[in-house]
């Protein structure tokens, strides 16, 4: 099997942070107070960034065809993602071995990597 | 000042997080799934599940709450302003499912020190209620300025 993971692109919207924070539980001022998020230099509130990775993680499963064939992923957070920004999420297919097949990964905003090195297996069945 | 690494193999007490299916289609439509396995009973039923499925990152929601009380443990000594998370990485097995039970148990698995960075490396190990392991998640912090 070969597979070609597309690119996904998505614009978190400006109260994002809230509901991944109530989805997710991570109520880190960082990500909801606009006010204390500049007080410790950021730019303002920033993006979780297991959000982000589940952006990147989307993108594997919508092109393997379901939540099943995601089988690992790891990522590395770098610099910040920013609401009302759009998410560029590029993969490329590094091996294909056995029943699975091992792809690269970044996720950008602005051209700068948010994410970086990331690798996920997927099964291809 | 070097970091303490007398904390590498501590396990924290297991946490049993029961899986909704509300939380379950919060969590997808925060994320931006659209794949009605998360969103939809009938859906998910038709494909042979028995109710909505977790995507794979719901694993945050359920691995989190064990993994919280290692970052502020006195013994592992995290400065918690200096924190920022450099990396992640998930193993899945069997798809979670609405109605089910995980329990997740974490671990210091290394802490190290470079270039005046501490990494303090966490796993979770989350089995479902019929003792299968749903997730593995490894969890990195690094700690600037030690």
């Amino acid at each position: 099997m070969s597979v070609d993971v597309p690119e996904l692109r998505v614009t978190p919207d400006r109260y994002l942070t809230y509901r991944y924070a109530g989805a997710s539980g991570d109520f880190n001022p960082i990500h909801i107070d606009e006010e204390f998020a500049r007080q410790v230099g950021l730019p303002g509130r920033i993006l979780h960034g297991l959000y982000t990775m589940a952006q990147v993680a989307r993108a594997q499963t919508e092109a393997a065809g379901g939540p099943d064939r995601l089988r690992s992923l790891s990522v590395q957070f770098r610099g910040m993602g920013l609401p009302e920004k759009e998410i560029v999420v590029r993969t490329t297919v590094r091996e294909e071995r056995g029943g699975a097949i091992i792809v690269d990964a970044v996720a950008e905003q602005d051209g700068k990597q948010i994410i970086r090195n990331a690798s996920a297996e997927l099964s291809s069945s | 000042m070097p970091v303490k690494t007398d904390a590498i193999g501590k396990t924290f007490p297991p946490v049993t997080y029961a899986v909704g299916r509300e939380k379950i289609r919060e969590f997808a439509l925060a994320v931006g799934e659209t794949d009605p396995l998360h969103l939809d009973v009938d859906a998910a039923r038709a494909a042979g599940h028995r109710d909505v499925v977790a995507p794979p990152m719901f694993a945050v929601v359920y691995s989190a709450p064990a993994v919280g009380p290692g970052i502020f443990d006195p013994d592992v000594g995290i400065n918690f302003a200096m924190m920022v998370h450099g990396g992640q990485e998930f193993r899945w097995g069997p798809l979670v499912v609405a109605g089910g039970e995980v329990t997740t148990t974490a671990s210091v698995k290394d802490i190290s020190e470079r270039d005046g960075m501490g990494f303090y490396v966490f796993e979770s190990r989350s089995l479902d209620q019929d003792g299968q392991e749903v997730c593995v998640g490894t969890w990195t912090n690094i700690v600037r300025g030690v």
